[in-house]
């Protein structure tokens, strides 16, 4: 037996997971980056290098759509970021209180938002914020702040931080459950020594739990960044694919999807919408790369 | 546990916290279910009561009834949602248990090769997924959603998998090797039904996003045979827009099959999350 002879099972029990993994996901994405490097003259396929990613970043008609879309996006991810995170970190901390009554019932209530679809809440939302329906305005007329409503999701200034926040609204189960799954494997041993030496309550909170939480808040963090810069679904369902009003909540999926299929007023163009997706990726991968070699390995990790 | 750390004021405070923002977080969809069986005008008049004797009315659910075919986006949404979970089942399992149990040469690559996908969203690729699915016939067939969903699930499937896995004791499966079972046998009747839990957790945070998915849909299969529940609505919704009862009716159907499933999974879906499977 010196020959090593192949050990057939082993082949067998990865091929399916990887021919379907390959064919369907590292394939198209590496081919999609490829046919951003293309054209399409007279029917044609043409190689055009880096001309498409000049358009895009260059020329005037592109550029204005594509940064805007890009700095949309930003937007959209600082919200998430200062909003959902902390009222997440702060559900969680409320919640992994001991002895709190109702917990798990207050847990799987805040979450049922996350398990709806983008659809269902970005027209909940519309409907309730809606001018005509009333009862946005009526709410606050009851509370004396009727003057402060606006029909948000028709103005300019305001759309895209509305869609945020009702993203955020949808969301933010997920870093609630995330922190308080890390808060609960603190040991009780070192509250109590802070205890012992005088740290309760909200210091307990600053000064233990919160360094001890931070991979887990980095993790979150990550999360928000590729979920947001892959976002799509919420602002095509309650603003459609021209991402109104004047392109005010346009982020990158929106236009990804207007370039690739076209919409009323311009063709589709598969190479530009490759090239679009290939900026998304290249964000994504910086983003991803920050986390791993910049945050995560700098973090101070604590042995519990 | 000592006193000092529950002071009476405090539990008030925080139980007020957290039912304003249980509040909040049901208001919405609470408005939605009790105006969807009301009439036009008492859905204007008082958005906010509730349905009495006056004001019910089926309307909306009527018109949902004739206009959109729900059965049929429910089924096709339960078609891909399962066969879809099956295939990061199994796949998703045989691959962990090849990287946990045999020792062979580039076995650490291929965990990391399949690990790439766990960040990088398969939305990226879309214009080729696209492409390939015209030039192999599977445009508008429910085979493109399934095939695209197991690809996007298998990467988180094998990484939590191959952890759980690492766990079987080794005697169990070599006692099966001295009976003389096969490698798959050892797989199929020792392994698999010991990691039942881990399986469970990787079903359940894969079900949600299929289930709800607007985009994969709307690209590969927008015909009206193959919508899925979420495409569905939201194709219903945009054209009936005005008609107020419809809307709502619609979203209340979209709403319920979720909650259904929710109240089903959410006991094992919260503790997935809260065993740390995703760290």
């Amino acid at each position: 037996m010196n020959r090593p002879r192949i050990r057939w099972h082993i082949v067998v029990f990865l091929a399916p997971a990887v021919l379907v993994y390959t064919a369907v996901m590292i394939f198209p994405l590496f081919n999609t980056l490829r046919l951003a490097l293309f054209t399409e003259v007279d029917q044609t396929r043409v190689f055009v290098g880096l001309q498409n990613f000049r358009t895009l970043f260059f020329d005037p008609i592109w550029s204005e759509q594509f940064w805007n879309a890009l700095g949309n996006n930003f937007w959209f991810f600082l919200i998430h970021m200062l909003v959902q995170n902390p009222i997440g970190i702060a559900l969680a901390a409320l919640l992994s209180h001991p002895r709190l009554r109702f917990a798990a019932l207050y847990r799987s209530a805040i979450f049922i938002p996350t398990i709806l679809s983008f659809v269902i809440v970005g027209f909940a939302w519309k409907l309730i914020l809606s001018p005509i329906w009333g009862i946005a305005p009526s709410m606050l007329d009851a509370i004396g702040l009727k003057s402060l409503f606006a029909p948000w999701l028709g103005k300019e200034e305001y759309a895209l931080t509305t869609l945020a926040l009702i993203s955020v609204w949808q969301f933010v189960g997920i870093p609630m459950m995330l922190i308080y799954a890390a808060l609960l494997t603190i040991p009780e041993e070192i509250l109590e020594a802070g205890e012992i030496d005088g740290i309760t309550g909200a210091s307990a909170f600053w000064k233990i739990k919160l360094p001890l939480i931070l991979p887990s808040i980095g993790i979150i963090s990550i999360l928000t960044f590729v979920g947001n810069f892959n976002a799509f679904d919420l602002i095509y369902a309650s603003q459609g694919a021209l991402a109104g009003p004047d392109f005010s909540t346009d982020i990158l999926g929106t236009f990804m999807y207007r370039t690739f299929f076209g919409f009323q007023l311009q063709l589709g163009d598969p190479h530009m919408g490759s090239a679009i997706a290939g900026a998304m990726f290249a964000i994504i991968l910086v983003g991803v790369c920050i986390y791993l070699f910049g945050i995560q390995t700098r973090m101070r990790r604590y042995q519990l | 546990m000592n006193k000092a750390r529950q002071n009476p004021f405090n539990v008030v405070a925080m139980h007020g916290a957290l039912i304003l923002y249980t509040l909040v977080a049901l208001f919405p969809v609470f408005v939605i279910l009790i105006n969807s069986f009301k009439t036009r005008r008492a859905i204007f008049r008082e958005p906010l009561a509730l349905p009495n004797a006056d004001s019910f009315s089926l309307i909306g659910y009527q018109t949902v009834m004739k206009q959109g075919d729900f059965f049929l986006y429910f089924q096709n949404s339960m078609i891909v949602t399962v066969a879809s979970l099956f295939f990061i089942l199994l796949f998703g399992a045989m691959a962990a248990y090849a990287l946990s149990e045999y020792q062979f040469r580039g076995n650490l690559l291929m965990g990391l090769y399949l690990a790439l996908g766990i960040m990088i969203p398969i939305r990226i690729g879309t214009v080729a997924i696209l492409e390939m699915m015209v030039a192999t016939g599977l445009v508008n067939t429910l085979w493109a959603l399934i095939l695209v969903y197991t690809a996007q699930g298998l990467p988180l499937a094998v990484f939590i998998l191959s952890e759980f896995m690492r766990q079987v004791s080794d005697d169990l499966k070599n006692a099966g090797r001295i009976d003389g079972l096969s490698e798959y046998t050892i797989f199929f009747r020792l392994v698999l039904p010991l990691v039942r839990p881990a399986m469970a957790t990787v079903a359940v945070f894969n079900m949600i996003p299929i289930w709800n998915d607007l985009w994969f849909p709307l690209i590969l299969a927008p015909a009206e045979e193959t919508k899925t529940l979420t495409l569905g609505s939201q194709v219903f919704i945009g054209q009936f827009v005005t008609d107020w009862n419809a809307v709502l009716s619609a979203l209340s159907m979209a709403i319920l099959p979720v909650l259904i499933l929710y109240i089903i999974f959410s006991r094992q879906l919260i503790r997935g999350i809260t065993s740390g499977a995703v760290k």
